[in-house]
């Protein structure tokens, strides 16, 4: 530990955090991972795709994991946020940018230009034809390095949570999640035959469920199976998530089980400062996320009401609710923007500003639910740790300085604000004997001043 | 009717905003540190690189303006008490119709040979962070005399950029006046267990500089030499009231106020660190210098300006802290030796870096205090048994109602009760369980 500071890579960076040669060497085999990536993307050609996938994969893996371990390991567990604001990656700074301009430029190519990665494609094949008995595409690729970050991010981030068992848990369930139900689960379905089905979203994330075409497609196609899948999406979107989300609040699903969230908690856990914490965001947000869920909303309405009338009055009008609900919302802003740019808006740009499923849960929070999170007396000291690591960009602060429990539509959850706070002084919590007063301005218990009575003025 | 606040720290700041709250009043903050008003104990955090400084301002910058509450950063030179006018070094002279004091503290500086040095400081304003920035440029090594909170931030501080640190404590152990030694211990190993040179017993002499005037070394109480070009002198905080000698207001080592914070002169309060009770509550300090009570003063005086008298009751003692990576919390009274007739259940987790202590009347059995390592207890719930004087075995059943560890953490209740049950041959059983329910049932429920 006693050693000199030493210049690092980061190039806006005043003041380095050591980043030791053993560092410096996991990010060079990184790099050399990335770049065979590359090459085969750009249409270079290699002696066997399959084989330069598994070792581009296992240099990205192996030297994740080394990076990891030279930075967490053979300290003290405890919060590791040294130099959080330094680094020009996780700071908006120059890596910060170009990270989320080739992040974007990934979903670009992914969704319109699918033909540009066809040597990238290439080297799936293999794999796709294990796992799913098909030729591999754009989608394979796609949710196979989806799946990839969070396990590998996910590893990172439970070796520097590794003292906080809520942090430990809830990040192997999401990666859990991802692994089993976002990918595997779906390919073994193509693989016998079956239609490839995301038992983990549901209407209106997955907004089609519920879409006439698919339902019909899903139940005259397969269908026992296929009217259990109706079934299961419909029960998840109308039974499910109101249960669930009155005991444990939108956490259940947002940072335990979505496979966006999975994301967000593990490889955008380095972003999670960028979320705009300001009053004018919060008016952004509450805007924003409604509105499309009223846009989803309507698509469906319009979606059944045209199969109804067999199009006869509406026409291609539904269509183009479809298309365009498709275009904006599942492509540029859940796909361009919402991953894209972690490193600009942070990590849930999407789930905060966009996701219907998210504004769903949000409002059944707020309103029907025992989750809360509680502020400990009059400990906090206004550091700011709470808002500033608030992924949701919730300034926590607010609430926790003042002793008033944070009930929030947006609040997955995550528990980070509880884990950064120096003084103990949150804690997530379901309580059933106050549901409705839950987001009252100062508790009736509230410490310390008892010398002034607030109810007098 | 003008109220002006000197100083816009926590004490001035909650006052200002809760005669906003209460009042049509007008409103002003005068401070020659900053604008915007932050928190002094994240300052640690912004040079970590953990947060920003604008993260640690107490609102957001709307708030000023929206709740009226004029800003002026200035510095006062006099006070004149009869003509309730301020002097102030930039805009002149500032009438007030009352008038709060709340300019804290500064740093102590004993009269060390040295200690105009460069490169020796305190830690206590956010001109502090801001020396502590320029002077780390190319720091080998840092030296931190005081075995306190400010010592062991500052510790931290430079740890967290690897710059050695050397930590001289006069006790013989890490803040061994105020923790109980277990407790103390258990610092000391974390301390040294994160790499930082730290020195029980160690007194400084001098510190010694070269010929630019710079700091290039100090020298300890044996006569052992350490080189650096950084001392951080940590030694305590003293009320920062210098530019009231002159004023007629009576002072003694800070503004000496009554129960209602009201200073000797007619509409002047002060509030916070630099306010010095003249009768505090029993067992409390005429001077306490932590965040909380001046929190808590500032609402205090707030109310009474506000036309509703109000003595300033700062209820059961509570503080926190964060030694590196250990939580600390303390409800009630918990000295680092117990007097005649308290008693101490304590239990230490075998890692070492986790611990509970309650601390109860021999006779009685009576709560009177909780220490806590490493672990998050409920500050409501401590706070009510304290004041009901529930016994130690009446508490141990109800134990986990304190728990405020998050979800999914190993509990500890259980341990605690056997622990008792073996020392002291009885046979008490853990009754509830952890539940936010029952939390409310027992904090609403009368005494």
């Amino acid at each position: 530990m006693n050693q000199q500071a030493s210049p690092s890579l980061s190039l806006s960076n005043p003041h380095p955090k050591g980043v030791n040669w053993q560092q410096k060497a996991a990010l060079a085999l990184f790099g050399i991972g990335l770049l065979i990536l590359l090459f085969a993307w750009l249409g270079g050609q290699v002696w066997n795709p399959f084989q330069a996938l598994l070792l581009a994969l296992g240099l990205i893996s192996g030297s994740a994991w080394w990076y990891a371990r030279a930075e967490y390991g053979g300290k003290p567990a405890g919060i590791k946020n040294n130099a959080v604001m330094f680094r020009s990656l996780s700071n908006r700074g120059l890596w910060g940018w170009i990270a989320g301009v080739m992040i974007s430029g990934f979903y670009i190519c992914l969704y319109w230009y699918p033909e540009t990665m066809k040597g990238l494609i290439e080297m799936f094949e293999a794999p796709s034809r294990a796992l799913r008995g098909q030729a591999a595409d754009q989608w394979f690729v796609y949710g196979s390095f989806y799946t990839l970050a969070v396990l590998l991010m996910g590893a990172k981030f439970i070796w520097k949570y590794r003292h906080n068992r809520y942090q430990v848990i809830r990040t192997v369930s999401v990666m859990f999640f991802q692994l089993i139900f976002s990918f595997l689960i779906p390919a073994f379905m193509q693989l016998m035959h079956q239609p490839e089905f995301y038992f983990t979203y549901f209407w209106p994330l997955k907004s089609e469920y519920l879409f006439p075409d698919k339902i019909s497609y899903l139940t005259q196609k397969y269908t026992h199976l296929g009217v259990f899948l109706v079934f299961w999406g419909a029960v998840m979107s109308f039974i499910a998530v109101p249960v669930l989300t009155y005991f444990f609040g939108k956490r259940w699903y947002c940072s335990w089980v979505c496979g966006c969230g999975a994301l967000a908690e593990t490889a955008g856990d380095p972003f999670r400062t960028l979320s705009d914490k300001s009053l004018r965001a919060w008016r952004i947000e509450r805007w924003l996320i409604h509105s499309v869920l009223v846009f989803i909303v309507l698509t469906t309405l319009l979606a059944w009401l045209n199969s109804w009338q067999q199009g006869a009055i509406l026409g291609d009008l539904s269509q183009g609710f479809s298309k365009t609900y498709g275009f904006l919302i599942g492509s540029i802003f859940s796909g361009v923007i919402g991953t894209g740019f972690y490193p600009i808006l942070g990590s849930r740009g999407w789930c905060r500003f966009g996701c219907p499923q998210a504004a769903i849960l949000g409002i059944f929070q707020k309103y029907f639910s025992r989750f809360r999170i509680t502020v400990n007396g009059g400990q906090c000291i206004s550091c700011g740790n709470c808002s500033t690591y608030c992924e949701m960009g919730i300034d926590v602060k607010a609430y926790a300085q003042r002793g008033q429990d944070v009930v929030r539509a947006s609040c997955v959850g995550c528990g980070i604000c509880s884990a950064v706070c120096p003084r103990g002084v949150l804690r997530l919590e379901n309580g059933a004997d106050d549901v409705r007063e839950r987001a009252q301005d100062a508790r009736a218990f509230h410490i310390g001043e008892d010398g002034v009575k607030l109810n007098d003025h | 009717m003008h109220i002006v606040i000197i100083g816009n720290g926590i004490a001035g700041t909650n006052a200002a905003r809760f005669i906003r709250k209460w009042s049509d009043y007008r409103i002003t903050m005068i401070s020659d540190e900053t604008l915007h008003p932050f928190s002094r104990t994240a300052l640690m955090y912004c040079y970590m690189g953990h947060v920003r400084q604008r993260d640690t301002q107490l609102y957001e910058a709307h708030f000023w303006a929206k709740n009226r509450i004029e800003r002026l950063l200035d510095r006062v030179e006099q006070v004149d008490t009869t003509s309730k006018t301020l002097l102030l070094r930039q805009s002149g002279a500032l009438h007030y119709d009352k008038l709060i004091i709340a300019t804290g503290s500064t740093p102590n500086r004993p009269d060390w040979p040295g200690q105009e040095l460069k490169g020796v400081q305190g830690l206590y304003h956010l001109q502090d962070l801001e020396g502590m920035e320029q002077l780390s440029q190319g720091l080998q090594h840092a030296v931190v005399v005081g075995g306190g909170l400010i010592g062991i931030e500052m510790a931290e501080m430079f740890l967290s950029r690897n710059i050695p640190v050397s930590m001289l404590v006069r006790e013989h152990s890490y803040w061994g006046n105020v923790l109980p030694g277990p407790e103390s211990a258990m610092i000391n190993r974390h301390i040294i267990e994160h790499g930082i040179d730290l020195r029980l017993g160690t007194q400084l002499k001098a510190i010694e500089g070269d010929k630019q005037g710079r700091v290039h070394s100090v020298l300890t109480q044996n006569d052992k030499r350490i080189a650096c070009q950084f001392v951080g002198l940590t030694t305590g905080v003293s009320p920062n009231i210098n530019f009231l000698r002159r004023s007629g207001i009576e002072l003694n080592k800070g503004v000496l106020v009554d129960e209602q914070l009201r200073s000797s002169a007619p509409d002047v309060f002060a509030i916070g660190d630099c306010a010095e009770l003249r009768r505090p509550a029993s067992g409390r300090r005429p001077i306490e210098a932590v965040w909380y009570t001046g929190r808590m003063m500032g609402q205090t005086v707030a109310a009474t300006i506000c036309g509703q008298e109000t003595m300033y009751k700062p209820g059961i003692w509570f503080n926190s802290a964060k030694f590196f990576d250990i939580e600390y919390q303390v409800y009630g009274s918990v000295p680092a030796i117990n007097p005649a007739g308290i008693s101490s259940l304590y239990w230490e987790h075998p890692d070492g870096k986790k611990s509970i202590r309650i601390n109860y009347e021999s006779e009685s059995l009576a709560v009177t205090g909780f220490n806590l390592m490493g672990i998050r207890y409920r500050h409501e719930v401590c706070e009510k048994w304290i004041l009901e004087g529930r016994s130690i075995e009446a508490v141990l059943q109800q134990l986990s109602l304190a728990n405020f560890d998050p979800e999914f953490y190993p509990k500890h209740e259980q341990e605690l009760v056997s622990l008792y049950n073996r020392l002291e041959q009885r046979n008490v059983q853990l009754q509830t369980r952890r539940s936010l329910t029952m939390v409310q049932c027992y904090l609403k429920s009368k005494v």
